[in-house]
């Protein structure tokens, strides 16, 4: 008996109505009347002193109508605002510029040309200022000093470690084998198809709207009444259709609060939306994490120990969106698949004259940065020892029956079985057959190699015991009504970008309520309508929102009971839930259906209970969730050219319980691409003048279908035992597993030649320059 | 907050400068509007017509989510200037369906999952019309060069692939059709 | 993303365009496809006074054989010249080059005459038009005159075109049998300009050797180049691997590529190397009827 639309279906999405006609509404769709224009006039500088700005010739062009600069809000005390890593940011600089291409004038015009044209025409004087880039020189105690602001005048924002430094240099000390590496991820821009933006809004009562690109709605306007003084209840932030996120749209940018001084100082509605350049040169970023890291085997290969030291490059101000208690996000889930006994991990953030860093870019909160390394340092290591790398993990993996798994780092893994996943993914892909073929292939000098991938990640964010983001609990909300003709209106407290939510939740209640899920109406987005919840990323939705629709629905379904029992004349005990129905217990026939009870509940409540059908869960998640996968990827090398081509990729993942199979394909088709893009392609760089490279589509290399492969998927499913309905999330997991997979590919191929390194994103001159510097023609 | 800090505004005049006169027809509806020359294509669907399915997400060229049918032929709107289109058939992505009806490459990206966010979809589709029209049966590697103008952050290209086949099935299918 | 005012004009007639383009001295440009200038002009990199829309002027779009020449109209679109029978079968180089031009999109607005004369040395059919030894006919108030290829492009940006001048069409020494050509671009991702990309046409003899060879490199220096060594050493050579070898190294000593986000110089060299002699190979494949 399945109820349609339930759980394990690949329902139609619900979204695609509108979206496939066009009908979407973005934030750049909206118009109001009389609505005007934000443009920004930025810096070529990296670093440099204000020395004036003159706006009369912007002034003069026809349609502008205000440029406002930092002293101007300096005045109102709004040039500088909170980050959400409880770090300040300015929001235009009174005297000093931080970074290439930061906001320096902004230029309010009655059209997007006019606006434009007034950004081209202020005039700023500035003196440079020697500029930090390399964040080890940043550290060095002459270097000049990013935040004079800050009363500690050095670089180094914070210091982070977490497990047994001496345990762990002991055990290392003993170990057969060591290998050590250093990783480089660089910086890159999650580059969603849609650019950040907003329409400010004040109403005639002084009642605030800001449509904004926002994955979190309601921490936004919390930390809006905070910053602003408006009162909490006078601010409704909607966010609307989202083209895209990916982490990009969590941070407050400088644009949102410069539109919304000028909606109050113009009385008009003011919209921003940010060109690509502006996208690519101030916001949306992630990575830029500098890794030392090395692992300890017996003689046996049996990993011993892990010991990691990072330096994390945050730009001119730490705004990354990390959990408060964590700086460096969950990147101490870097243990991995592994059962290391001991481990240690260190993380120094510095500030650099470089925009924001941030976590976006599908990283679940460092957790790409993590499985990166780890996964990277495993095939070095089984390459050193001459085991094949399939075999030494699965040698080595956490094996099913030590679930839950405390690591050594202090997170307890809830569920996994990593041999399982491998095995899979290595049958669909015929190892055996590919380590053959490679045999052959290097007998004749060509370079084919082959690179697995065995994360764990760890997502779901989180319990209240651990884990806040500006003192705001994480926990996750869902409020249900379902009306008297039956049909259901659902509200979160997440914000979909593209993941399907109003199809798939409308799933998890059609499975729970037994509607129907076209009855189920979704709504997120709106703080004046959304219950509160801390939003969509770092795969935190299907964990957390998912566990609260179904709580909410079972708060429903007890006092559905209630009435039910009434109308059919039985105490409620007598009352099971069966088969999407409530039944008289041993008396089937002598059912009725949640619809007949959401009627009843307006029009015949049952004695002692309330009118009315709803409830509302606030979902305090007791543990994270650790989805994994093994992914196997085959590249073969163009000599000539260095050209690296992935002529195939298995990606097996476990997300626990599947709600829509189709979607859960969709992002990891999706993932995948975004685990491809930084292995090969992307990459965002400044030189030691802070000069920006890849601040357009034009050098920031975006794959398009012709550079993708032909992803194949494969799965297992082992249910999360604390998720109500055993559910993980997975839109991540691609992201944090694919790098290490295609690496170690290109390295296995170069193996023969002894390489064990090259930091992505592989290019082919890279390739080429370790092949000639090895003297191969 | 403290507004009186800044100047209250009032507004002036819209923008001035060379104007001109041009005749589109969008979508089967012929529209006679004065714009600048400057003006993009792209500007002039989305917000002086109010079409605002067709999107912009990058300003070099690249991204091809301004991607319209001029004449039939599939261009990125964005690197079009309206006076171009002067005289010439537009077809944006609100003007697929047909009598309430979805057009077979719409049914197609439903049906086979091949959008998440959406943003990228309209030009992506009205890339695939133009290349069914031209090739009834593209093999996948045809179809992912057909859509090399066209960027996705969202599906990884795959499921697109499969939402063009569909249509391409569904269009063969059906007798004659018109794209 | 928004580009500056200008005045704009779409004469009907070439002499109008012209007429225009004296009366701005300099300052005004001509839109074609439009999608070299048009995202210049939105990046603020060129703020021309005044735009000449030539495409409403008829009759400079054609492909077709004349005499002892291909013409091709400055006005037809990379697509129209990708989809030519002519120049599929007969001169493939130029459909190598022409799919690998952009992405399908900008080539279905982007003009021959666009592509030729825009200066830039990352622009795939000048290197074409080179090993080819086309001729470009441009037309100007002081009438028509004919340029070779060899001598239309002087710096980077910089062409021989004047400021007054139209290029109106290319012209190609016509196929006959035993020519060949291709090209192979190496490209970071589709619609990148060229890491290295080689151009070659052979023609051959009646005893099966190479009679003539053209190499020419496309951004490799400030202008596409042509590779008069690695052409010279081809004459009357069999074609065999070691030949091909030969004329790559030649072509990459010609090359002077600069070292940038695509790679080291010394990068692109090797790459010229190696894609000179796969070039070669597949354009004497084609000469030789086996494609």
């Amino acid at each position: 008996m399945t109820i349609h639309g339930g759980i394990g279906q690949s329902l139609q999405r619900k979204e695609d109505a509108r979206l496939i006609r066009g009908k979407g509404n973005y934030v750049d769709d909206i118009q109001l009347p009389g609505m005007l224009y934000l443009d920004f006039t930025r810096s070529p500088y990296a670093h440099a002193t204000i020395k004036a700005i003159r706006t009369e010739k912007a002034l003069k062009l026809p349609g502008v109508l205000a440029v406002v600069t930092g002293k101007d809000l300096d005045a109102a005390k709004l040039a500088w605002m909170p980050t959400l890593m409880s770090d300040t940011q300015m929001v235009l600089p009174i005297d000093t510029v931080m970074f290439q291409g930061q906001e320096v004038a902004a230029v309010v015009g009655d059209s997007r040309y006019s606006a434009a044209d007034g950004a081209a025409a202020v005039e700023i004087d500035y003196d440079p200022l020697p500029v930090v880039i390399d964040p080890f020189k940043a550290l060095d105690p002459n270097a000049p000093i990013v935040r004079p602001d800050k009363p500690k005048k050095s670089n180094h924002i914070w210091h982070w470690e977490v497990g047994d430094q001496k345990g762990t240099e002991e055990l290392l000390a003993k170990s057969a084998t060591v290998v050590k590496q250093e990783f480089y991820l660089p910086r890159i821009n999650v580059s969603s198809i849609e650019t950040c933006g907003c329409v400010a809004a004040f109403d005639p009562m002084g009642r605030l709207t800001v449509w904004m690109t926002t994955q979190a709605p309601h921490a936004i306007r919390t930390v809006f009444a905070l910053v602003s003084g408006i009162p909490e209840n006078k601010i409704r932030i909607i966010s609307p259709d989202l083209g895209g996120g990916f982490g990009g749209k969590v941070p407050v940018y400088p644009g949102y609060v410069v539109a919304v001084v000028a909606a109050l100082t113009t009385g008009k509605p003011v919209k921003w939306v940010e060109d690509r350049m502006d996208n690519l040169l101030s916001s949306s970023f992630a990575r830029d994490y500098h890794i030392s890291a090395e692992i300890g085997a017996t003689a046996d290969g049996k990993l011993t120990a892990l010991r990691v030291k990072t330096v994390a490059d945050h730009g001119y101000t730490d705004a990354a969106a990390n959990p408060s208690k964590f700086p460096a996000g969950l990147f101490h889930i870097i243990t991995g698949s592994y059962p290391f006994e001991k481990a240690f991990v260190e993380v120094d953030g510095v500030y650099t004259n470089k925009p924001p860093g941030g976590i976006a870019y599908r990283c679940s909160f460092r957790v790409t940065e993590a499985a990166y390394a780890i996964e990277r340092l495993v095939d070095i290591l089984a390459h050193k020892i001459q085991m094949d790398p399939a075999e030494f993990r699965l040698k080595n993996f956490i094996p099913p029956s030590a679930f839950p798994y405390k690591s050594a780092l202090g997170w307890t893994y809830d569920s996994g079985n990593y041999g399982g996943a491998l095995h899979k993914a290595m049958e669909m892909i015929d190892y055996a057959g590919l380590r053959r073929e490679q045999a052959e292939k290097r007998k004749r000098g060509e370079l084919m190699g082959i690179g697995i991938s065995s994360f764990t990640e760890i997502v779901g964010a989180g319990p209240s015991h651990t884990f806040d983001i500006l003192g705001l609990k994480m926990f996750e909300s869902c409020e249900i009504r379902i009306h008297p003709t039956g049909k259901v209106m659902a509200r979160f407290g997440t914000k979909s970008q593209g993941q399907g939510h109003e199809t798939t939740y409308s799933q998890i209640l059609a499975e729970e309520l037994g509607i129907p899920a076209e009855n189920i109406s979704i709504e997120e987005g709106d703080t004046d309508t959304a219950p509160y919840g801390l939003g969509t990323y770092a795969s935190r939705s299907t964990p957390t929102a998912g566990a609260a629709a179904v709580i909410a629905s079972r708060k429903i379904r007890e006092k559905a009971q209630k009435i039910a029992a009434h109308l059919l004349e039985v105490s409620p005990n007598d009352v099971e839930w069966k088969d999407y129905k409530f039944q008289v217990k041993g008396v089937p026939e002598k059912s009725k259906t949640m619809a007949d009870v959401a009627f009843a509940a307006y029009t015949n409540p049952a004695p002692g209970t309330e009118a009315g059908l709803e409830a509302v869960d606030y979902y305090d998640p007791p543990n994270m969730t650790y989805p994994f996968g093994s992914y196997v990827c085959v590249v073969d090398i163009d000599k000539g050219t260095g050209q690296v081509k992935v002529r195939r990729f298995v990606a097996v993942d476990d997300c626990g319980t599947i709600i829509n199979p189709m979607i859960v394909e969709g992002q990891i088709h999706g993932g995948l691409n975004m685990g491809l893009a930084p292995a090969l392609y992307e990459q965002i760089s400044y030189d030691e003048n802070g000069n920006m490279r890849g601040s357009s589509f034009l050098d920031y290399l975006v794959p398009t279908a012709v550079e993708s492969p032909h992803w194949e998927t494969g799965k297992t499913t082992t249910p999360s035992p604390h998720h109500p309905i055993g559910a993980k999330g997975v839109g991540e997991s691609p992201t944090v597993g694919a790098p290490a997979a295609i690496v170690n590919a290109v390295i296995d191929a170069l193996a023969p030649y002894g390489v064990t390194n090259i930091d992505i994103p592989i290019y082919p001159w890279k390739v080429w320059q370790v092949l000639h510097d090895k003297g191969v023609s | 907050m403290a507004s009186t800090a800044i100047p209250r505004l009032t507004a002036t005049a819209p923008s001035s400068g060379p104007i001109q006169q041009v005749t589109v027809t969008v979508n089967d509806v012929p529209f006679t509007m004065q714009v600048e020359p400057r003006t993009l294509l792209v500007h002039f669907l989305r917000d002086s017509l109010g079409l605002t399915g067709t999107h912009i997400g990058c300003d070099t060229t690249h991204c091809g989510a301004c991607t319209v049918l001029v004449d039939d032929t599939p261009v990125k709107s964005c690197t079009v200037l309206a006076v171009q289109a002067n005289g010439r058939k537009v077809r944006t992505v609100e003007g697929l369906e047909a009598n309430g009806k979805l057009h077979p490459v719409q049914e197609g990206f439903t049906v086979e999952h091949g959008l998440q966010c959406g943003f990228c979809t309209p030009g992506m589709m009205m890339t695939s019309v133009a290349l069914l029209a031209r090739n009834p049966n593209p093999s996948e590697e045809e179809i992912r060069r057909a859509i090399s103008g066209n960027l996705c952050r969202c599906t990884g290209y795959m499921n697109i692939v499969k939402a063009i086949q569909h249509a391409a099935q569904a269009q063969s299918g059906a007798s004659g059709g018109k794209p | 993303m928004i580009p500056p005012k200008f005045d704009y004009y779409a004469p009907g007639t070439l002499d109008e365009a012209i007429g225009l383009l004296e009366r701005h001295q300099g300052e005004a440009k001509v839109l074609a496809g439009g999608q070299s200038l048009l995202p210049l002009m939105k990046l603020r990199l060129a703020e021309p006074k005044a735009l000449i829309d030539i495409n409403r002027i008829p009759k400079l779009a054609y492909i077709r054989e004349e005499g002892e020449q291909l013409r091709i109209g400055a006005a037809t679109k990379i697509n129209a010249l990708n989809d030519s029978e002519v120049i599929r079968t007969h001169y493939p180089l130029f459909s190598d080059a022409g799919m690998h031009i952009a992405d399908p999109l900008v080539r279905n607005m982007g003009t021959v005459g666009g592509n030729v004369c825009h200066g830039d040395p990352g622009n795939d059919l000048p290197a074409c038009m080179l090993a080819s030894g086309a001729s470009f006919v441009v037309r100007g108030p002081s009438g028509e005159r004919a340029l070779a290829a060899k001598e239309f492009y002087r710096d980077t940006f910089v062409t021989a075109l004047e400021p007054s001048e139209i290029l109106t069409e290319v012209r190609l020494p016509k196929y006959r049998a035993g020519d060949g050509g291709a090209y192979l671009k190496m490209e970071r991702k589709v619609g990148d300009f060229a890491i290295a990309a080689v151009a070659a046409r052979l023609r051959s003899d009646a005893k099966g050797t190479i009679a003539e060879a053209g190499i020419a490199l496309t951004n490799a220096g400030p202008t596409a180049i042509l590779a008069v060594k690695a052409g010279e050493r081809l004459a009357n050579r069999a074609g065999t691997d070691a030949d091909f070898l030969d004329s790559g190294r030649l072509a990459a000593e010609a090359a002077q590529p600069t070292s940038d986000l695509r790679g080291p110089a010394e990068f692109k060299k090797a790459v010229i190397q190696t894609l000179t002699q796969r070039t070669l190979q597949r354009a004497w494949e084609r000469a030789k009827g086996r494609s």
